[in-house]
């Protein structure tokens, strides 16, 4: 609410330069992706050492250079990503950025909006606002990376966090678990980076706000 | 032989294996050998700063490590019980594993072994295998748990660390039980005094209600189900109570040496 109302006080203003990505998102989301970045190449080494599929990773996309240097890079690059994410989560609910962005997400929405989106024929001219893809595609991203850091403590801690191991069905479901939220933030990553590169202006708006 | 030899666990880190290799190197080579490994992403991060040092990187992270190990002693339990599973969960067959074939294993002669006590404990007198089988024994069926990521439950039973410790008149004010063991290149690792007291850390004697086979570390092992798997050495020859860290095989090469699960 107090943050609608300041950014109606500074309506003039704002119709100048307005900010599309506010700098606290901008900040966020460069630290995530680098820790994001560091931990799947640390966790692609890590899966290589007990591969749970019949293939292993290239060591050209992998961090670390073996094992328990992988290990080493993993546990250190969580505390990245766990800090970082926690502020945006809380800053998310706080500013009311989620509830504002986000939602609501509704299913003739996101249908109409897809098939816009493969025919081309979605609109770009709004970045502050999300169509129904994005906003889904969002708020999907974001429930995947709490779900990857809770299987990811259910492994490394299976007897400590007992309960979080036993909530995702034993310790050998949550590295299935983990490893398929892994598989969706990369898939994100693909298109997420793809439409960015085709819709240079919201990158532009990641790095400067406007 | 052959028949055993499919327990080995498919897709070992041929890294794991290359390291293995590089204990035959000399002390230089090794070490750099061993450096570049971590550091391969640390140039990426640490382009922008001066001391593009690989070296620092990794004492960076071993930083963090350290920090990782402080975070958890503040916030767990050190006493909480590791689960325990009904004996129709038990992964059969139970894996072999180590950074050697199973053909390498070491042999050991029951009758002529005999567990060393060393450190400060009042009573260093060396235990035959008889004289350990006489102790009151408990069987416990837990997960092991791999720093590879695989998983296994087993059944095993054995005397309570805690109860022998006791019984040799450990000090128990010291930091840490050091175990050595029989493999080849001599496998040791140091357990922290607070694990070695914990209720299921196990002596462990017999495997599936069988005497320990030679697969799995007869003719003793040391179960730590609330450890890693390679904190619970096989085929163990001494044991020592000591406040020095001594350091292991694994954690000599970067393993993080508290490693609780």
């Amino acid at each position: 609410m107090s943050s609608l109302a300041v950014s109606d006080d500074h309506a003039a203003t704002a119709t100048q330069t307005k900010v599309i990505q506010p700098g606290w998102v901008r900040v966020l989301h460069w630290v995530n992706a680098l820790a994001m970045i560091l931990m799947i190449m640390s966790g692609w080494q890590i899966y290589n050492a007990s591969p749970l599929f019949n293939f292993s990773f290239s060591s050209k996309f992998t961090l670390g250079g073996w094992l328990g240097g992988a290990l080493l890079w993993h546990f250190a690059a969580m505390w990245l990503l766990m800090v970082n994410g926690l502020i945006y989560l809380a800053l998310g609910f706080a500013t009311g950025r989620f509830r504002r962005k986000l939602l609501p997400i509704t299913p003739g929405g996101v249908i109409s909006d897809t098939r816009a989106a493969l025919t081309f024929k979605l609109s770009h001219n709004d970045l502050s606002k999300y169509n129904s893809v994005q906003k889904l595609l969002y708020a999907g991203i974001i429930a995947v990376g709490v779900v990857i850091v809770l299987s990811g403590l259910s492994m490394w801690k299976p007897v400590q966090l007992y309960w979080l191991s036993v909530l995702f069905g034993g310790y050998d479901v949550a590295r299935y678990v983990h490893f398929t939220c892994m598989a969706l933030i990369v898939a994100f990553l693909v298109i997420h980076v793809a439409l960015a590169v085709l819709v240079p202006k919201s990158l532009r708006a990641m790095i400067i706000g406007r | 032989m052959g028949r055993l030899r499919k327990l080995l666990i498919p897709g070992v880190d041929k890294k794991l294996l290359v390291r293995d290799a590089i204990k035959t190197m000399p002390d230089p080579t090794r070490r750099r050998f061993l450096t570049t490994g971590a550091s391969l992403g640390a140039l990426t991060l640490l382009a922008g700063c001066d001391v593009v040092d690989s070296s620092s990187a990794e004492e960076m992270l071993k930083k963090v490590s350290k920090f990782n190990d402080a975070v958890q002693a503040w916030m767990f339990n050190p006493d909480a019980l590791a689960p325990t599973f009904p004996e129709s969960m038990i992964t059969k067959p139970f894996p072999f594993n180590g950074y050697y074939d199973l053909d390498d294993a070491p042999e050991i002669d029951g009758k002529d072994w005999k567990l060393e006590v060393r450190g400060l404990v009042e009573n260093k007198k060396p235990w035959t295998l008889d004289e350990l089988y006489r102790l009151p024994e408990v069987k416990q069926v837990t997960r092991h748990i791999c720093v590879e990521g695989w998983s296994a439950i087993g059944s095993w039973t054995g005397t309570p660390l805690r109860d022998f410790l006791k019984l040799v008149g450990a000090d128990t004010r010291a930091k840490y039980v050091w175990f050595q063991c029989a493999d080849k290149d001599g496998y040791n690792s140091p357990l922290d005094m607070r694990s070695a007291l914990h209720p299921q850390t196990q002596m462990t004697f017999k495997f599936a209600d069988e005497i320990l086979p030679r697969a799995y570390g007869y003719p003793m092992k040391i179960r730590v189900p609330t450890k890693l798997g390679f904190k619970n050495p096989k085929y163990v020859i001494s044991m020592e109570v000591t406040n020095d860290y001594k350091g292991g095989y694994w954690e000599d090469q970067g393993y993080n040496s508290f490693s609780g699960s």
